[in-house]
């Protein structure tokens, strides 16, 4: 069967999942923040069952994220919101934490499931031990480099997701990191906004050039990478080893910029799964993102090309 | 001054643990496992070479390992090793004979969090037993039930639990919960942080963590820095956790394994926070009703502390005044100055292995486990042959002085500092 690699992304809209499905993206992973972490936007229960109803007759898949770190809180709902993602027919739930695999489980069998926990999601084994207990895809961590991603492909069953564009989460905390500095300043009402829209970023003496958005939901503090992932010219990489998904993370980025990155994201995956042969770089499909790209903001290769030292 | 106690611990009798909860200490040496140990800990966790978060704690070889566990099981206490690394694919290779290495060693359990080093270790060292680590995170009474099916007799729960989650899981399911009572804490969910690696390249989930969470950093709004100099900079790092005063609260709600964070920390903190909590412990057994706070064990406590302390999420999610916004300082106006390796009893006199600059004139104090305590200012000096000296310069020179009142080996000796 001829390879069909799947290009997923996010969506904080409607709208958006509509322009991001014609500009040819294939899957979408959407959700509300009771449950999911660091989304683009809010989906609820009734607006992922319509997003379902829109994607499914052309094809494309949509993925709930339940991927939070879940508190007791949380626990007594899980059932009925499975049972729920279920009853909506998505195409797999992304999740993190363990809870959310119980409650799957018993609420939604036979659910395709993606573990996703982010930075410690580090090797096959790890992958192989998800999949016996459930588990139909390990989404990598960014951290790791083509060298380990090429190994982990070539050791587990699990169809493997790789995310080739856009920031990457850093570091959360359940503080609400933002506000209590505001506090300490005594001026609070300085700031009245700490949220995803804000543009709020952090910035160390030493790395003047780099801008690390940081803001506060009801899951605490996220501080985002300052850079944007885009390996674009380097993708034939990942397509040669059969990487079943690879994603572009549309978080704080406008729909005309996801629009771009998806458009050129295809033209290369199609250009290459037509004929892997003869396939070839143009440089002009990357200097599409460059035209949109924030120029404050470095397009890099993640972790893909490093080594890293403990 | 002929005839000296040898320096070997006295055997103190089993700790009866049916009834109260473990005090679990760090132990970065193998010096510091028997303070740790000696000072009351009932267990102690520790670092490998390899799979560990600690890359450049010193670290224990398999032979140090060995003995540390038998001087610990002279105490009737237990050895941990922290295998908490998130493993990368080439970390795999080796794990099978290290795991058996540390069964072979008498070590009683691990405390992990990656799920391969988890089931390999179920696998091929059964006698383990396998500790969830607080990397994974775990907030919920699912996840723990979760864990328990999978084996794990205990799990070592996020920070971020509080008092009432706490209950929660232990209402909901049987098993062991281990939680921080005390120490440093990541101000990020643990594990939930790559900014070492984002910076410079030392990946934090394998130990290279460079604690950027303690930079300061300038908050941008609409492209320009909120504050300017001279104001407090933005940054997440937090004060240390420290529940002395909440430990009814902790026994009652039923952890069941108190934790000491710190296997960075020196002999001096390690020793002074674990006998603290030992006393704290035994006194609320021995009398629970009647039981009271108090002030010296708090104060002791103190005189280690390297940050300002605070409760961390056990009554509410920090807030303002739980980060360190201002330039850090030292808080604790003591240092460790010496340990005692003999007291003479006939001449009074003790022989201390000198850990930093002491003289006479200064004000020092002693401190053995059970809180005994004397403070006293040193009068004269003797190297080991008896030679006067003017101050105790060497590192580790054995130094003889007359101390006030009784010491026995292994009693510290600490300095106020500024005192000259």
């Amino acid at each position: 069967m001829a390879y069909k690699p799947e290009l997923l992304t996010t969506a904080a809209s409607m709208e958006e999942l509509e322009r991001l499905m014609e500009a040819g993206a294939d899957a979408f992973v959407i959700g509300e923040s009771r449950y999911g972490a660091r989304l683009a936007g809010q989906f609820t229960l009734e607006m992922i069952a319509d997003a379902v109803k829109l994607a499914k007759p052309r094809g494309v898949k949509i993925y709930a994220a339940i991927n939070n770190l879940i508190d007791n809180a949380v626990i007594e709902s899980l059932p009925a919101y499975v049972s729920g993602l279920a009853a909506a027919s998505v195409d797999a739930i992304v999740f993190g934490d363990p809870a959310v695999l119980m409650a799957a489980r018993a609420n939604a069998p036979g659910m395709p499931l993606h573990w996703n926990a982010e930075m410690t999601s580090t090797n096959y084994a790890t992958a192989e031990y998800w999949g016996r207990r459930g588990a139909t895809r390990f989404v990598l961590a960014r951290e790791l480099n083509m060298e380990q991603i090429v190994d982990i492909k070539a050791n587990t069953k699990l169809e493997i997701e790789v995310q080739v564009h856009g920031m990457t989460n850093i570091y959360h905390s359940k503080r609400s990191l933002v506000n209590s500095y505001m506090e300490h300043q005594e001026e609070p009402e300085k700031l009245a906004d700490s949220g995803l829209e804000r543009g709020l970023y952090v910035m160390e003496a030493e790395r003047p050039d780099e801008r690390f958005p940081i803001y506060e939901d009801e899951g605490g503090t996220h501080i985002m990478s300052s850079g944007d992932i885009c390996i674009l010219d380097t993708l034939q990489e990942l397509l040669e080893i059969g990487v079943e998904s690879l994603k572009i993370e549309g978080l704080m980025k406008p729909i005309e910029y996801n629009e771009t990155v998806v458009r050129a994201y295809r033209k290369v995956i199609d250009a290459y799964t037509a004929d892997p042969e003869g396939y070839e770089f143009q440089e002009e499909w990357l200097d599409e993102i460059r035209a949109v790209q924030d120029p404050k903001r470095e397009l890099n290769y993640g972790f893909f090309f490093k080594e890293q030292v403990y | 001054m002929t005839a000296t106690t040898k320096a070997t611990p006295h055997y103190q009798g089993k700790r009866h643990r049916l009834d109260k909860p473990e005090l679990l200490a760090p132990a970065g040496n193998l010096e510091k496992l028997k303070f740790a140990v000696h000072y009351g800990a009932d267990a102690v966790y520790i670092g490998g070479q390899k799979y560990g978060l600690r890359s450049n704690a010193d670290n224990f070889s398999f032979e140090e390992m060995k003995e540390g566990v038998e001087f610990a099981n002279r105490y009737g206490a237990k050895v941990f090793v922290a295998t908490n690394i998130y493993a990368h694919n080439e970390d795999i290779d080796g794990l099978e004979d290290y795991l058996k290495g540390l069964q072979e060693a008498g070590i009683s359990a691990i405390i992990a969090a990656d799920p391969i080093i988890i089931e390999t270790a179920q696998r091929v060292a059964p006698k383990l037993e396998v500790h969830l680590s607080t990397q994974q995170s775990t907030l919920n009474w699912q996840a723990v039930q979760f864990w328990k099916e999978e084996g794990l007799p205990r799990v070592v729960l996020g920070r971020e639990t509080s008092f009432a989650e706490i209950e929660e899981i232990k209402k909901h399911v049987d098993i062991e919960i281990e939680a921080f009572i005390h120490g440093a804490m990541c101000s990020s969910y643990s594990g939930r942080c790559v900014l070492s690696n984002h910076f410079t390249d030392r990946d934090s989930n394998r130990g290279g963590c460079c604690q950027s969470c303690r930079w300061k950093y300038d908050l941008f709004v609409d492209d320009a820095p909120l504050y300017g100099e001279g104001e407090d900079q933005f940054t997440m790092g937090s004060k240390d956790l420290c529940m002395i005063e909440y430990l009814p609260e902790l026994i009652e709600v039923g952890v069941d394994s108190f934790k000491i964070e710190g296997r960075m920390k020196s002999i001096h903190y390690v020793a002074t926070v674990v006998n603290a909590y030992r006393q704290a412990i035994d006194a609320y057994f021995a009398d629970p009703e009647h039981f009271e706070l108090k002030q010296e064990w708090v104060e002791e406590i103190n005189k280690a502390a390297n940050r300002p302390l605070n409760t961390g999420f056990f009554l509410d999610t920090p807030g303002a005044e739980d980060h360190i916004y201002e330039p850090e300082e030292k808080a604790a106006p003591y240092d460790f100055a010496g340990i005692v390796v003999a007291y003479d009893e006939q001449s009074g006199y003790a022989t201390i292995q000198q850990r930093n600059h002491f003289k006479p004139g200064q004000e020092v104090e002693f401190v053995g486990p059970g809180g005994r305590f004397f403070k006293q200012t040193i009068t004269e000096l003797f190297d080991a042959e008896g030679q006067p000296l003017d101050a105790a310069r060497h590192p580790l020179q054995h130094i003889r002085i007359r101390t006030n009142e009784p010491v026995k080996p292994m009693d510290m000796m600490r300095k106020k500092i500024g005192k000259k």
